[in-house]
């Protein structure tokens, strides 16, 4: 008799009483809720599409390294409307991380933050363009950043584009619904930068 | 040992003392029933005639009727006993008395409490020292004695550290029963309520075998008082309450004993405080709310015993607001800014990131006396742990959904007998059975699960022995073998099963390749085989002199935590690295202990060398690059230790009414081969308290205590993370300990008659008393903000 099956035997009444064993069962996999794996802003004039690139195949829990690009160039003095999708790839079918931040909407926002070459950025939405997790759309009108403009100046050459995305920050902080992160404070759930380049 | 001297009980003589010949002659002998030694000056009543034994425990009666007499035997240190004999029937009779009553009586006073070991450094701390702390943890209390120090997560999770080590290699025992709470995690304190301690003993090593092998730290003994076997009723009430956290604490208990050895004890705690306070600003969701209750009943015979306990604790503990990170640069941030960058007004109220953690005890014990042989114990316990951890997640309907969920379930076994009959030496044998079963609800976290679902189980056995060479020497001397098997089934994801490179070594226990999320499921039972031994002596001479040696193995086989850690720890903000290939640590620890102790000053010095191999420690490698930046990778890493170490203390009688006590205590640990110091050792501390002591004036007690604690100077090196702010690697000054803090407290308190049995005692104690600004390396939040401000305690306690 092996150890496993005295002790199972031994201790079986008490565990009978106790909780029910799922010893031979496999766990469930749980998926993980809260990863993002894939990010795409995408920025477009009409004509020439950018977009900006981030995969992170396994999430923040693994530890294959996080790649990005960048498929296009920027056009120098052009505004572009701006757009960003976040998605959860760990999950079948994939989730759409939107969702959950638009429902949300009060609590989270993103931060645009160009270097170099005279750059900027401005939100093109409001919280009240959402609805939250009962339905109901938002009344306040701070801004969120799911969607954006991206202006370019006469400069070229290469940049950075930081993307942030905080939640339980203080919306109402100086500077913060104009896209200044500076006293935003809150919880980052991305930060990442991407190189941008003007032509 | 005190001497107990006992009432006659009134004799009750069935007698016909008519016309029957009354020529009859009882002989026999009084016997310690414990050790079968006859003995002396027993006297034996009846009919207002008393006999006593002669030297070697015989007597005789004559002129005896044949009739019934019931005869009381006594003798100091005995129960006095009423036997009732037959005449016509009998003419020899030996008399077994219970010669150790000390163990059916309450233990009241350290002094008198039997030691764990007779030669590994110990120490006991009683009742009045518990009362003082009962508004706080079992870690705070602990750090009274040297050497005992303590891990904490702000002030209310707090962590014991004996001689350097804590976690899984510090043994808790409560009630005789070892704890099985988590232990494995930095931020899980002991879920135990200290109020259901009557005392506690601390044994530096792992000396103590009985208890358990793998007690490299240390084990931390809780005992209840006992109840002695008498018709009693008493309880205690203690109230505290504190201004710095503007909460307190209550607890009550009740006792009631019966002559016939049975009793029942309740005891129940409620402890709630509000967010603490550093000396300029608010540790904003620091909160606690305790709740604990036990309830045991029994018999305490001499020649058997009954007993059942139940014990219940639920704690939710708020984790400091500030302390929530998302990347490198908010902790980089944090330690430059000096002061927490979450700061909001007091308040009750406990908000994420926060713990609930739950545990129930329940154990029933038997034990039977065997005449001239020894004592036979036997155990069931049950334990049950639930823990939740909630943290500030991505959305607030996330956020409601606990971060970490675990349930761990554990049944033991235990039997041992003690054969105490010899007066030169007694041995113990025993054996233990144990099953565990680990349950982490991912489901209901949405997070992967950092410790994976298992069933584990122990089966250990042991003996230990304890030899009287001389009247000044004894020898003790014990082995131990345990093993552990534990079954897992635990995921991996398929990148960092091959950047461990599991694949070459584990293929075999991977049971499903294709689990959704590129994840691979698998199996992996390890067992471990571990030895554990001790040897040593205590020796005592001229008087007031004593000297212990020891030398302990022992060995502890990886906890889940070591061994499956795989992913980001939310609550920690860090990424934490455990490792399949881990065996098992073997430490080898040489103790000794120099004493004087008498009425008039006394000190110990007490040395130690601890060599670990495969000591396993967690620390800062670097960092992952996630989309919220770099997250700091903390890995566990198995390797050669040494720990060195001296805890030493004195006290002084200079005057009739003065006192001053002074404790050291300094612990070096280094990896052998590198000489890199070891993170998380305690910096080296120094206390030194006067006390003003006066027996007419209500038994006052007032005292003011220095404590000096040094830098922590040996430290290992920082790591390099890339900072998104700066664009460039940045050194994380995660290592870096803070500067050296003095603290002052005071203490004082006094006794009050409140007529017969009742009295109440006042105490007031102020922390930090010049509100000193300071930050303690061993405090994982010493990152985000200060230590404690000043705290002014008043404390009620009532006898009744």
């Amino acid at each position: 008799m092996n150890l496993r099956k005295f002790s199972a035997i031994f201790f079986g009444g008490a565990l009978l009483l106790t909780s029910c064993s799922d010893d031979d069962d496999n766990p469930d996999p749980a998926s993980e809720e809260e990863v993002i794996t894939t990010m795409t802003v995408i920025l477009t004039d009409g004509t020439d599409p950018v977009t900006l690139n981030f995969l992170d195949i396994d999430g923040e829990n693994g530890p294959a390294a996080p790649v990005s690009n960048v498929e296009g160039v920027l056009k120098a003095s052009t505004t572009y409307t701006g757009s960003i999708v976040l998605l959860n790839a760990t999950e079948n079918p994939a989730e759409v991380v939107n969702e959950e931040i638009e429902g949300e909407a009060d609590e989270h926002q993103f931060f645009y933050l160009p270097e170099g070459l005279g750059i900027t950025t401005a939100y093109s939405d409001v919280e009240s363009d959402y609805v939250d997790v009962n339905g109901d759309p938002f009344t306040s009108t701070n801004p969120v950043g799911i969607t954006f403009t991206l202006t370019t100046t006469d400069a070229t050459g290469e940049g950075k584009l930081r993307v942030v995305l905080r939640h339980e920050l203080n919306k109402e902080a100086a500077g913060v619904s104009d896209g200044d992160i500076t006293n935003a404070g809150g919880s980052p759930d991305i930060d990442w930068t991407f190189d941008i380049s003007v032509q | 040992m005190k001497r107990f001297t006992f009432t006659l009980v009134i004799l009750l003589v069935v007698s016909n003392l008519s016309a029957q010949d009354c020529d009859k002659t009882l002989t026999g002998r009084v016997i310690d029933f414990h050790d079968g030694v006859p003995l002396k000056d027993a006297t034996i009543t009846f009919n207002n005639k008393t006999i006593v034994t002669d030297s070697n425990g015989t007597y005789t009666i004559n002129d005896l009727c044949a009739v019934s007499y019931a005869f009381t035997v006594s003798h100091v240190d005995c129960n006095a006993q009423v036997f009732t004999i037959d005449m016509s029937k009998v003419t020899t009779k030996d008399f077994y008395l219970e010669h150790h009553l000390n163990e059916l009586e309450e233990v009241k006073v350290a002094g008198t409490i039997k030691q764990e070991t007779s030669s590994s450094q110990e120490q006991t701390i009683n009742t009045d020292i518990i009362e003082k702390y009962s508004s706080a943890t079992l870690g705070d209390a602990l750090r009274e004695i040297p050497g005992v120090s303590s891990l904490n997560t702000g002030s209310t999770i707090v962590k014991p550290i004996i001689q350097g080590l804590s976690g899984s290699r510090v043994l808790i025992m409560n009630n005789n029963v070892r704890m099985q709470d988590m232990e494995w995690g930095d931020e899980h304190a002991p879920n135990i309520d200290i109020n259901t301690a009557g005392s506690v003993t601390v044994v530096k090593g792992a000396s103590a075998l009985q208890y358990g092998g793998d007690a490299i730290g240390g084990i931390i003994i809780m005992k209840p008082n006992r109840v002695a076997a008498k018709d009693t009723l008493f309880g205690k009430t203690i109230i505290t309450g504190a201004t710095n956290g503007r909460g307190g604490s209550i607890s009550s208990k009740i006792v009631k004993g019966y002559e016939n050895g049975w009793f029942l004890k309740a005891q129940g705690a409620l402890k709630r405080f509000g967010d603490f306070e550093a000396p300029d600003y608010v540790l904003s969701n620091t909160g606690v709310f305790e709740k604990g209750a036990s309830v045991a009943f029994g018999i305490n015979k001499f020649e058997y015993g009954l007993d059942a306990y139940y014990s219940f604790y639920d704690a939710e503990i708020g984790v400091l607001a500030a302390s929530h990170i998302g990347n490198p640069d908010d902790l980089i941030q944090s330690i430059n800014s000096g002061q927490p960058d979450i700061i909001r007004d007091f308040t009750y109220d406990i908000e994420n990131p926060r713990q609930e953690v739950t545990h129930h005890l329940g154990k029933v014990t038997y034990y039977k006396r065997f005449e001239e042989l020894g004592k036979w114990t036997t155990q069931y316990d049950f334990q049950h742990n639930q823990r939740f951890e909630f943290d500030t997640r991505r959305t607030d309907e996330l956020s409601k959904r606990p971060s970490i969920d675990l349930e761990l379930t554990t049944h033991t076994l235990i039997s041992d007998f003690y054969f105490d009959a010899k007066p030169n030496y007694s041995l113990k044998v025993g054996v233990l059975l144990r099953y565990q079963d680990n349950f982490a609800d991912a489901l209901e976290t949405g997070v992967r699960r950092l410790i994976p679902d298992y069933d584990k189980y122990d089966v250990g056995a042991y003996l230990t022995g304890e030899f009287d060479i001389n009247e000044s020497l004894i020898l003790d001397a014990g082995i131990r073998y345990d093993f552990n098997r534990i079954d897992a089934k635990k995921f991996y994801l398929q990148t960092r099963w091959d950047e461990r490179g599991y694949e070459t070594d584990f293929a075999d226990i991977v049971i499903d390749r294709n689990v959704i999320g590129s994840q691979l499921l698998t199996n992996p039972i390890f067992d471990y085989h571990n030895i554990s031994a001790t040897v040593g002596i205590q020796y005592s001479f001229k008087e007031d002199y004593q000297l212990r040696a020891n030398y302990a193995l022992a060995q502890r086989a990886p906890n889940p935590a070591e061994l499956f850690s795989d992913g980001l720890h939310h609550s920690a903000a860090r990424i934490e690295i455990g490792d399949l290939r881990f065996d098992q640590e073997t430490s080898h620890k040489f103790s000794a202990s120099l004493q004087k102790n008498n009425e008039k000053w006394g000190w110990e010095i007490a040395p130690y060398v601890n060599f670990i191999n495969d000591y396993i420690l967690l620390e800062p490698t670097g960092a992952s690059l996630t989309i919220r930046g770099p997250f700091p990778v903390w890995e566990h890493r198995q390797t050669d230790i040494r720990l060195l170490g001296v805890d030493a203390k004195m006290y002084v009688n200079w005057f009739k009414h003065w006192q001053t006590d002074h404790n050291f205590s300094l612990v070096k640990g280094k990896e052998i081969d590198s000489d890199i110091p070891l993170i998380n050792i305690p910096a080296p501390n120094f206390a030194n308290k006067i006390t003003f002591l006066k027996e007419d004036w209500f038994n006052l007690q007032a005292s003011l205590e220095s404590q000096y604690t040094f830098r922590q100077n040996e430290f290992p090196p920082n790591i390099d993370v890339f900072s998104p702010d700066t664009g460039e690697d940045v050194e994380l000054e995660i290592n870096t300990p803070p500067d050296a803090y003095h603290l002052l407290n005071f203490d004082t308190n006094m006794e009050f008659k409140l007529g017969e049995k009742n009295d109440l005692k006042v105490g007031f104690t102020i922390n930090n008393v010049l509100n000193t600004k300071y930050r303690n390396y061993l405090n994982r939040q010493r990152y985000f903000a200060d230590d404690l401000g000043r705290n002014f305690l008043l404390r009620i306690s009532i006898n009744y």
